[in-house]
């Protein structure tokens, strides 16, 4: 069974020469137009596809491998050779491998690369993908960047395989927005925190004075969106990653919270109490005008844009217990899509439209699930103690979430669409409420 | 809190049996907190001398040990318990007395819920204390309102009575007392 049909949409991918202002990609040979290549599944069980990384040579060259590796597989989908079990090695970026030795220690692609600086100080990375056992190159692209975007390098390397080899687009190039925890839980110090994907480069960008609650990204612009908790207040701000400016948006008699952008980046929906009743609202960004898209007395909150920006599913319990419901974006036809026994909450639809993640409450176990946008299809990916915030992947294919135990502090995890790939993020810090980024660029 | 009932507990010993109006200790389990034990007020002049550590009159140790500062709710419900009633009944009483006293009512919520919904739920518990106390003749304009969802819990344990404690409207005093 192809390793592709484990996804739900198969797109073939064509690569393009894209001029893109940080990292700059074009093909150094025409990519062979075969089809993605077979991994295996038997029985619900992933056989990952064996993938040999050798070290790229020049600058950066084993870094950029080591990063390309470890994004591939923490996909749960690729098994990457030990280097040491190489038995060709040092190969010239350029020449065509001795396909025998590597089917012999079971490599089924093979990736090798080259970095030069060039004239101007640029990095220039330049890489191949080999299919052994049909004995022909599947892409051949080059990058260049400044050479301190070495690893944005790397992660649109993995991306490029990711896509090639699973017919996904990728994922790798992005950033994780998230809660930084620490202190004890009777005085939880909350700080914004942003990373890579992979985990690298952590910084934080509060200082605690405030705890942060459920950030997000827009998938417009450098900007996030995130609730802070004072003593007397909670507002919801808007921090521009480049420039480090953090506005407050609003100013409501109430606490406000749950702030969501809209897919053009240009609205935010959030949520505002007033005396015990809490509405979904909508702030046009650019004007600053607000307008009320929800009046019932229930707790209607943790409202989520479809990517087409026309509907907004979230959570209500106007029918008497938590549940999701979904609406045109001006606020009219309300109907409720969930439809299983329990509490639903944090509802984040897909940005690829075909499904709604959410957080569900029954028999005292906590999951994250999707179902359809019309509330069928429902599946729990993930179940444990408890376990809350799902936030999708820009391709639609992986679930970041935190997961905490008595005892334990919240951790991130990941789980992929198809439930098979289960694991704690390459965070290693207290950490809740993770937001994924669009591909960078 | 403990070191404020620490306290009360010496004045107690100090000032011998029938003297002083202490509260049991904050331990509000489903069953929920016993309002003050019956004694003399603040302030009554029945010939037993207080150690001049007894609570001023007006004061905030003398709302939170002698009138209660915290009521609690059942899971998932914002409705005033029975046993919240004579709490805030005594917290209507002692702000109608005391009448330059502002209060921030903070609605708290187990960690037994989504950090969104259990924040709305707070918001939902704070503005059912202050709708409480208005009924009683507080003027509104002295109440401010928040919710801390979970995020405050005071008992960090994992288990029923700890999440029981965590539901709770606490009510804080901001300005004005003695």
């Amino acid at each position: 069974m192809r390793l592709i049909a484990l996804f739900a949409a198969m797109t073939s991918l064509v690569l393009s020469s894209v001029a893109v202002p940080t990292v700059a990609q074009t093909p150094a040979t025409p990519p062979a137009a075969d089809a993605p290549i077979e991994g295996e599944v038997t029985e619900g069980v992933i056989r990952p596809y064996p993938i040999a990384i050798a070290p790229f040579s020049g600058p950066h060259g084993a870094d950029i491998a080591k990063v390309v590796a470890a994004d591939l597989e923490r996909s749960g989908y690729f098994q990457v050779i030990d280097p040491n079990a190489f038995i060709q090695r040092n190969l010239d970026v350029s020449v065509t491998p001795a396909f025998d030795a590597w089917r012999q220690i079971n490599a089924q692609g093979l990736v090798i690369g080259a970095d030069v600086l060039d004239a101007d100080g640029r990095l220039r990375s330049n890489f191949r993908l080999w299919d052994i056992y049909g004995q022909q190159q599947l892409l051949g692209i080059q990058f260049t960047a400044t050479p301190e975007n070495w690893r944005r390098i790397a992660h649109k390397i993995a991306d490029a395989i990711y896509e090639k080899l699973t017919g996904e687009k990728g994922y790798f190039d992005t950033r994780i927005v998230f809660v930084a925890e620490s202190g004890p839980k009777t005085k939880r110090v909350k700080r914004l925190g942003l990373m890579d994907q992979d985990g690298a480069n952590p910084q934080y960008l509060t200082d605690g004075s405030c705890q942060v609650m459920t950030p997000r990204f827009s998938s417009t612009s450098q900007e996030v969106t995130y609730m802070c908790l004072g003593d007397n207040y909670a507002r919801i701000y808007l921090l521009n990653l480049d420039t480090r400016r953090q506005e407050r948006l609003g100013e409501f008699n109430g606490v406000v919270f749950a702030p969501r952008f809209s897919p053009d980046g240009t609205k935010v929906v959030f949520s505002v109490e007033r005396a015990g009743n809490v509405d979904l609202m909508m702030m046009n960004l650019r004007t600053r005008s607000t307008s009320r898209l929800t009046s019932d007395p229930s707790i209607d909150t943790s409202g989520s844009f479809s990517p087409d920006g026309r509907l907004i599913v979230f959570n209500s319990d106007r029918g008497g217990s938590p549940q999701l419901y979904v609406m045109n974006a001006d606020g009219s036809g309300v109907r409720r899509i969930s439809q299983g026994g329990g509490r639903y909450h944090t509802p984040v639809w897909s940005p690829r439209g075909d499904w709604i993640a959410f957080t569900k409450q029954a028999g005292g176990r906590f999951s994250i699930g999707v179902m359809r946008p019309d509330g069928s299809g429902e599946r729990l990916l993930t179940s444990s103690y408890f376990e809350e915030g799902p936030s999708w992947a820009p391709n639609g294919r992986y679930i970041m979430f935190h997961r905490e135990a008595p005892g334990v502090n919240p951790r991130l995890w990941y789980v992929d669409l198809s439930g098979r790939v289960e694991r704690q993020a390459p965070y290693s810090g207290s950490a809740s409420d993770p937001a994924w980024s669009p591909l960078l660029d | 809190m403990k070191k404020l009932l620490t306290a009360a507990a010496a004045v107690l010993l100090i000032a011998g049996v029938a003297g002083c109006t202490t509260k049991p200790k904050d331990d509000g389990g489903p069953g929920g907190p016993g309002g003050p034990i019956a004694g003399p007020g603040p302030g009554a002049d029945d010939g037993i001398d207080r150690d001049t550590t007894a609570p001023i009159p007006g004061s905030e140790q003398d709302f939170i040990i002698n009138v209660g500062d915290r009521v609690y709710f059942d899971f998932d419900e914002y409705a005033i318990r029975g046993d919240a009633r004579p709490i805030l009944d005594a917290q209507a009483a002692w702000l109608n007395r005391y009448r330059s006293v502002r209060v921030r009512i903070e609605g708290n919520a187990d960690e037994r819920g989504t950090r969104e919904y259990n924040f709305a739920l707070g918001g939902r518990r704070a503005a059912a204390v202050r709708d409480y106390l208005v009924s009683r003749g507080v003027d509104p304009s002295r109440i401010e309102t928040i919710s801390y969802g979970k995020e405050r819990p005071i008992d960090p344990g994992s288990n029923e009575e700890a999440w029981a404690r965590n539901r709770n409207a606490h009510t804080a005093i901001t300005a004005g007392a003695r």
